[in-house]
């Protein structure tokens, strides 16, 4: 009896030990989803160059060499809330993935962010603008790094008001984006004393703008404010210029320019144009040697823009958490809140933290178009104009209405 | 008031657009008996033709008019010879089927070398400007554009319903063995008849370049319009395309005044109540 109940005992625990040495082993894989449009008019600014992105930092992060099987897989949400929800829950019931990163368009982004929650995966959100995620929609499994609305309207929105452009008109793409921007920044030009004078809310991807453009012509506002992305925003600045915007007094206000946008409308229609973005690949050495890196990388050879720079980043901080618990514990709540925990610090975004509320803190930068005579090479667009503290550019947790907040 | 005068205007310059794109259409619809979903690709192709042109060849813009026209019209008639023409007598759901996975496929290959924000046109230097109106400021460009595809439409209608190479076109459509009979070469017609229409979606490419960006989805985000467009001016009807491209531009343009929400929508509203009232379409034959 005592020999079968020592055996018994013995064979349990060499279960057990053998189970554990399991268990651990598979606590060093993890599966990243780079969910992006990846051939529609976001495309660029996010789409292969976040995948791209994600691979870098999961190769820098070394951890590969220590063990751990790090797989990063991409998906396109095609700019519909339904096909993005749907991947979302594929790759986390079939496909085993731990993290979603990326995912612009404000509108997927904050339906995604219901079923991370659900699902209890991490979302670490770089390409959709929307404030909400950190702010009314915040959950304990987001981070939202690189920008959002609020940051959009406190920098380039506030620098305009302040400089005399006290009357608005806003051209707004008509889902939950534009609509974000454009709350955020008319609040701020009210706040500043300015008067928003009316706005007209375009379909999304919308080729001609002239008939929105006349309506803003109309208004006599002294800023026009765009608030809308990509392709949209491209086709605005550049039809406004045949328009004669410009000369007739009135100002554009690209309140969310991208590397890629710039590069299409072309320097001569571009020059002169304020907007903010948290990251420019020719800021430092840094940031200098990432990007042509990545640039030999891409097919266009184009370099990151902000947002396939927040993925980066984003991954790595991710993977520091992972490795600083020593294994993926594959609870998002868990990683967030050792994210949360740990200060962030990249080549890209310089040191920065990520608040409470999911918000990632970093400074902002506010650029001008170079003029074409200026531009010395391919991708040589912006001049730096100020810089904005990240404690002044994003929510202060005063004003963040998330719950997780109120504990 | 004023405000209304301009956005008619603005329509009608869009309705150029369509009414050029669903008029190509019409013409190989009306001819050939093919639904061509590839028309946008090949509208798309027009513009990078014209910029490959004025980056790579130096060729300005007036020069690109003439020969992206002719260098995509030969892609097409390409197209036609090698694929489209083994289709004739089959289901109309095989052309188009066929002609969808060729845009699917051209679209792709430009996607991949030149993604999806686009490539900047300038506007030529004789265009630039433009001109007080009184009601509006009116871009010297875009008053061009109404004007020269004005012209080119209704030189495409008289060529096909007035001249003795239309009725040949006309007659090999209705019945081509008796055609081929008199000595007319049919196949040999109908392939130029496909470049033809390919040529008038190029050249609206071209004219589009300066205006939108040069992207690889500018077709694929125009040509359901256009299809709708065709829809209610009725299938193979070279008039009725016209006059609905024009008619639908202004009043897309009246919709993104008074309710901009709905500028998207509202010509397939007009489509399915059209098809509801008169399923041939406004000007269109019954078959």
């Amino acid at each position: 009896m005592k020999t079968r109940s020592i055996a018994s005992l013995l064979l349990t625990t060499a279960l057990t030990f053998a189970a554990t040495c399991v268990a651990s082993a598979q606590d060093k894989t993890v599966k990243i989803g780079a969910l992006s449009d990846q051939s529609g008019l976001y495309a660029d600014l996010g789409g292969p160059g976040s995948t791209l992105a994600a691979q870098m930092a999961v190769e820098d992060s070394g951890l590969a060499a220590k063990g751990w099987k790090i797989d990063v897989i991409s998906g396109d949400h095609q700019n519909k809330p339904d096909i993005g929800t749907a991947i979302a829950r594929q790759w986390f019931d079939v496909d085993k993935v731990d993290v979603i990163v990326d995912v612009p368009n404000s509108g997927v982004a904050l339906a995604v962010n219901n079923v991370i929650k659900e699902k209890n995966g991490v979302y670490i959100n770089s390409g959709a603008a929307t404030s909400d995620l950190s702010n009314a929609q915040c959950s304990p499994n987001t981070v939202h790094w690189t920008y959002d609305t609020y940051m959009l309207a406190h920098t380039t929105g506030q620098a305009l008001v302040k400089a005399g452009g006290d009357t608005w008109f806003f051209l707004t793409a008509d889902y939950a984006f534009g609509a974000a921007l454009e709350r955020d920044t008319s609040a701020v030009v009210t706040a500043n004393g300015g008067k928003v004078l009316g706005g007209v809310k375009h379909p999304l991807n919308t080729p001609d703008f002239s008939s929105f453009l006349l309506q803003a012509q109309a208004s006599k506002a002294k800023i026009i404010g765009l608030a809308n992305a990509g392709g949209d925003t491209t086709n605005a600045i550049k039809q406004a210029a045949e328009f004669g915007i410009g000369k007739g007094g009135q100002k554009l206000a690209a309140l969310l320019l991208f590397l890629t946008d710039v590069k299409a409308i072309g320097l001569e229609t571009a020059q002169g144009l304020n907007f903010t973005e948290t990251f420019y690949w020719d800021m430092n050495d840094k940031t200098r040697a990432f990007s042509k890196r990545f640039a030999e990388k891409m097919k266009n050879n184009a370099p990151p823009t902000m947002v396939q720079a927040g993925v980066y980043a984003g991954v790595r901080h991710y993977l520091k958490a992972l490795e600083a618990l020593g294994g993926n514990p594959h609870d998002g709540v868990k990683i967030v809140e050792k994210m949360k925990s740990m200060p962030t610090e990249d080549d890209l975004f310089g040191k920065g933290e990520i608040q409470p509320n999911g918000r990632t803190i970093h400074n902002a930068y506010l650029f001008e178009v170079k003029k074409p005579s200026e531009s010395k090479g391919p991708w040589d667009f912006y001049k730096l104009v100020g810089t904005v503290p990240g404690d002044q550019a994003f929510t202060p947790l005063s004003e963040s209405k998330c719950a997780l907040l109120k504990k | 008031m004023q405000a209304l005068y301009a956005q008619l205007l603005v329509g009608l310059i869009n309705g150029s657009f369509y009414a050029l794109l669903s008029l190509g259409l019409a013409v190989i619809f009306g001819m050939l008996n093919i639904i061509n979903f590839a028309h946008g690709a090949l509208y798309m192709m027009g513009a990078f033709v014209a910029y490959f042109l004025l980056n790579l060849g130096g060729i300005n813009y007036w020069w690109a008019l003439l020969l992206a026209p002719i260098i995509v019209g030969i892609f097409g008639m390409i197209l036609e010879r090698t694929m489209l023409q083994w289709l004739t007598g089959l289901d109309h759901l095989y052309g188009l089927l066929l002609t969808f996975g060729i845009a699917l496929i051209v679209q792709g290959v430009f996607q991949n070398y030149f993604g999806s924000s686009g490539l900047p046109y300038a506007i030529p230097d004789q265009l630039k400007g433009g001109m007080n109106l009184g009601f509006m400021f009116l871009p010297v460009y875009r008053g061009w554009v109404v004007v020269f595809s004005l012209v080119v439409c209704l030189a495409t209608w008289f060529l096909i319903e007035k001249t003795q190479l239309g009725a040949y076109l006309r007659a090999a459509t209705e019945n081509p063995t008796l055609v081929r009979a008199f000595g007319i070469n049919v196949p040999r017609m109908i392939t130029l008849t496909y470049g033809l229409g390919v040529g008038l979606a190029a050249l609206a490419g071209v004219l589009s370049a300066p205006i939108n960006q040069v992207r690889p989805l500018m077709g694929a985000d125009l040509i359901i319009v256009v299809f709708a467009v065709v829809v209610i001016g009725g299938m193979g009807s070279i008039m009725g395309s016209i006059i609905t491209g024009f008619a639908l531009g202004v009043i897309e343009g009246l919709t993104k005044y008074f309710y901009p929400e709905a500028s998207n929508t509202v010509v397939f509203v007009l489509m399915v109540l059209v098809l509801l009232v008169k399923p041939t379409g406004l000007t269109g034959r019954a078959a």
